[in-house]
């Protein structure tokens, strides 16, 4: 059958390019997608934002230097062997193979963690997945890019300072911590502990049993403590549940901060009027009106080329962020010909170096139609994160809008700590760190 | 005529008590065996030893784990992934904490971690029955996925609560490429899968059956529901256990409690429900219906309509065809896949001339 297909193929190709054609290099990538399950809304915004940047790269400038790109979908359903399915069925797609790997899924990241470096392709982990793995030294494989949840933590602790007045203002204070009692929620733990030593101010954790459609008794316990300020660290249906518990029990949704997995419409919008006032991190930042998404406006959907059925969505939260993905993707194929040659299809080893030398300065956002859409990134070989910085956007109960620059984080202490736990993962697996030093 | 056993005669109590009591079926074990073991590691690629052939025998071990104890023993319950997690943390442990322990003895020992834990999750099934215990089962998934993030010392304090399985190393030989790992996972599962095929047929099984058919009269007639319901939660969490250690050590590499979670339990159920409950072969049909469809739904559904419909519909399409066939498959056949193999071999006793 598949030789069938082939000569069809093969034939279809005959007649539309006539015989002289040569096949031109195309770079593959694949996408473990999710459209169906309890994150489908989610996975449908992101991955279609993603898609639809390299479907713009492709109508616009004909790909990168003459490489269309080329994607198919694997649908994983957020389940993690699914996801290793996808991993193995994508590996050997397309040209060169799979030559990024990004799940989507904390889950799935730890599922093929130990298999990207034998198979020699990048993973790359946005704003999830493994923190530690920030240190390119242990992990030369993995980026867990732009920023992790520690420094997110981090970040969130210098926004409620600088809106207290100062960082010394924190001083016995009392936040609440209401997590997703997941991996992932308490991923904010030992950093919070940290800070909260350091600062002087008290913090409360206050758990959340997976999915967090009944928050009851967590915010009786929140009317006790009255905190000063609630972060919430949730995920899925429990972000709307707690904007409408805090609106029955008088919390003020000014003093809520999210993290990014609690900061979309998808999050606010069931609320209601609930969520009017709350206040979110995020590495990138809603709206429409940024070049980058007027051009997919302009080059696919004017083309009726785009993936979103629902075209409203264009500019949401998870929409934007699967642009980051695209244009990251889409900067390190750029970054990689620049080195391995132009007009080339990219392998995996290449893309690594690709993603391991970016460099999106100002300038390059500019050029990309993306100033203040996405912080300024650089990765280096120790470095696999890069600024660790978020933008906080308060619902205004209609739409995001965004309230401060790039709030850095406690740079010195979520990179001592990254090392620290790097380095304890080397010597259980008996990993030597690379020597930086030696690296081109 | 395939499976006409004229001829065959028995001369022995042991050649009629033998697991396969049927010279084809004893030669079928043996060719299945020698294709699956030597055949396929020779020619499959990577992908479909690593992606789905292991973690098809994987599941297929999880599921024989829960036949024992809901088609056997009749008690039901939606603990298994949790049972799978103890076995995955209990080897993880054993190896990380005892120098030099052996692959396989960790192996074992992590069964037995989750079979003492199923025992006391079992408890319960001496004063309830059905969707009450399987209610009971439910507190079993939810407490040890709960322990396992709540105490790092299970996770050896890494901060996400997630393991990294060790080097899988047996008398020297370093079982890192697909095929190794999956010849070692093909001896385990076929080695423990022939093992609950005679346990089934011992005295212990058939006090399983009778108390699963009836425990009121199994007591009258001497079986002790006690040990029988304690020793199945005991055994069936022993499969579990190992084939979650498996699941850790030859499939993923690196697991997560949460990775362990309801919708799994209830994908083995599933898997015992559609290959057959109360059948060792159906355990090993079902898992292969449930982890292969999917797949290949997902592989032939946006090949045809991909294009014309949005990817999201696609993907949708899939989950609603998985649906309508394991629900033609109930109808058509409420025993499972399992019966539909006995049906075939019936007629294929009499082909080519039926009555």
């Amino acid at each position: 059958m598949k030789f069938q297909r082939t000569l069809v193929l093969a034939g279809l190709l005959a007649t539309v390019t006539g015989p002289a054609a040569v096949l031109a290099d195309e770079q593959f990538v694949g996408l473990p997608s999710y459209r169906v399950g309890a994150y489908a809304s989610g996975g449908s915004g992101l991955f279609g934002g993603w898609i639809d940047y390299m479907q713009m790269i492709n109508e616009r400038d004909g790909g990168v230097g003459g490489v269309k790109i080329t994607w198919e979908e694997c649908e994983t359903e957020y389940n993690n062997a699914r996801g290793v399915e996808c991993y193995e069925r994508l590996k050997t797609k397309g040209q060169s193979g799979n030559t990024v790997f990004m799940p989507v899924s904390t889950g799935i990241t730890y599922s093929v963690l130990e298999k990207v470096p034998q198979d020699k392709i990048p993973m790359v982990t946005i704003g999830y997945g493994r923190t530690d793995a920030a240190d390119g030294r242990v992990f030369p494989w993995v980026f867990p890019m732009i920023t992790t949840y520690w420094s997110q933590a981090s970040g969130i602790i210098n926004y409620i300072g600088t809106k207290e007045g100062g960082m010394d203002k924190l001083k016995g204070k009392k936040i609440a911590l209401l997590y997703h009692d997941s991996a992932y929620g308490k991923e904010s733990h030992a950093i919070l502990d940290k800070l909260a030593a350091k600062h002087g101010f008290e913090v409360t954790k206050i758990a959340v049993a997976h999915p967090g459609n009944e928050q009851q008794s967590q915010w009786l316990q929140i009317r006790q403590q009255r905190p000063d300020y609630v972060i919430l660290w949730g995920w899925g249906v429990m972000n709307p549940t707690a904007l409408k518990s805090a609106a029955k029990t008088g919390f003020p949704r000014e003093k809520m901060v999210g993290v990014w997995w609690s900061g979309a419409e998808e999050d606010t919008v069931p609320a209601g009027d609930a969520a009017k006032g709350f206040t979110a991190a995020g590495f990138n930042v809603a709206g429409s009106n940024y070049p980058v998404i007027q051009d997919i406006q302009k080059f696919v959907y004017g083309k009726n080329k785009g993936n979103m059925e629902d075209k409203s969505r264009v500019g949401s939260v998870y929409y934007n962020r699967g642009v980051v993905h695209g244009m990251i993707t889409v900067e390190a194929i750029r970054k990689a010909q620049e080195k391995y040659g132009k007009g080339k299809a990219m392998n995996g080893e290449q893309m690594r170096w690709g993603f391991e030398n970016l460099n999106l300065d100002d300038k390059r956002l500019a050029a990309m139609g993306a100033t203040g859409f996405m912080p300024p990134l650089k990765i280096t070989c120790a470095d696999h994160e890069g600024p660790g910085k978020v933008k906080f956007q308060q619902w205004d109960g209609t739409k995001w809008k965004v309230l401060t620059d790039w709030v850095d984080s406690d740079r010195a202490l979520v990179r001592g700590m990254i090392e620290e736990s790097a380095a304890a993962y080397a010597k259980e697996k008996g990993i030597t760190p690379r020597d930086c030093s030696k690296e081109g | 005529m395939l499976y006409r056993e004229a001829g065959q005669f028995k001369t022995s109590y042991s050649a009629d008590q033998q697991i396969f009591p049927i010279l084809q079926d004893r030669y079928g074990y043996w060719v299945i065996l020698a294709i699956f073991g030597v055949l396929v590691p020779m020619l499959a690629s990577a992908y479909w030893l690593k992606a789905i052939l292991i973690p098809v025998l994987i599941f297929s071990l999880a599921a024989i784990g829960l036949n024992i104890l809901t088609g056997y023993a009749g008690q039901l319950s939606l603990g298994s992934a949790a049972f799978m997690a103890v076995g995955a943390f209990g080897a993880y442990n054993f190896r990380l904490r005892i120098d030099g322990l052996p692959f396989l003895v960790a192996l074992i020992l992590g069964g037995l971690a989750a079979a003492a834990v199923g025992v006391l999750f079992g408890l319960p099934s001496l004063r309830i029955k059905g969707f009450y215990l399987a209610v009971a089962t439910l507190a079993a998934q939810f407490f040890i996925v709960w322990v396992l993030v709540k105490f790092p010392w299970f996770s050896n304090n890494a901060s996400s609560g997630v393991i990294t399985a060790q080097d899988v190393v047996i008398l020297g030989y370093h079982f890192d490429g697909p095929q190794a790992k999956y010849v070692l996972t093909l001896a385990v599962v076929a080695a423990l899968a022939l093992a609950a095929k005679n346990l089934v047929r011992t005295a212990t099984g058939r006090s399983w059956m009778a108390v699963r058919d009836m425990d009121v009269a199994a007591e009258v007639i001497g079986i002790r529901p006690m040990r029988a319901k304690l020793l199945a939660f005991a055994v069936s969490s022993f499969y579990c256990g190992v084939a979650g250690a498996l699941y850790a050590y030859t499939y993923l590499g690196t697991v997560e409690p949460e990775g362990f979670n309801l919708d799994l339990s209830f994908r083995i159920l599933f898997m015992i429900i559609i290959g057959g409950v109360g059948s060792i072969m159906g355990s090993f049909l079902g898992s292969a219906f449930i982890v292969l469809l999917p797949i290949l739904l997902d592989n032939v559904v946006p090949a045809i309509f991909g294009n014309a419909l949005g990817a999201g519909f696609a993907s949708n399409l899939q989950l609603i065809v998985f649906g309508g066939l394991i629900i033609f498959f109930l109808i058509v056949e409420p025993h499972g896949l399992a019966r539909l193999w006995q049906i075939g071999k019936e007629k294929l006793r009499l082909w080519p001339f039926p009555h």
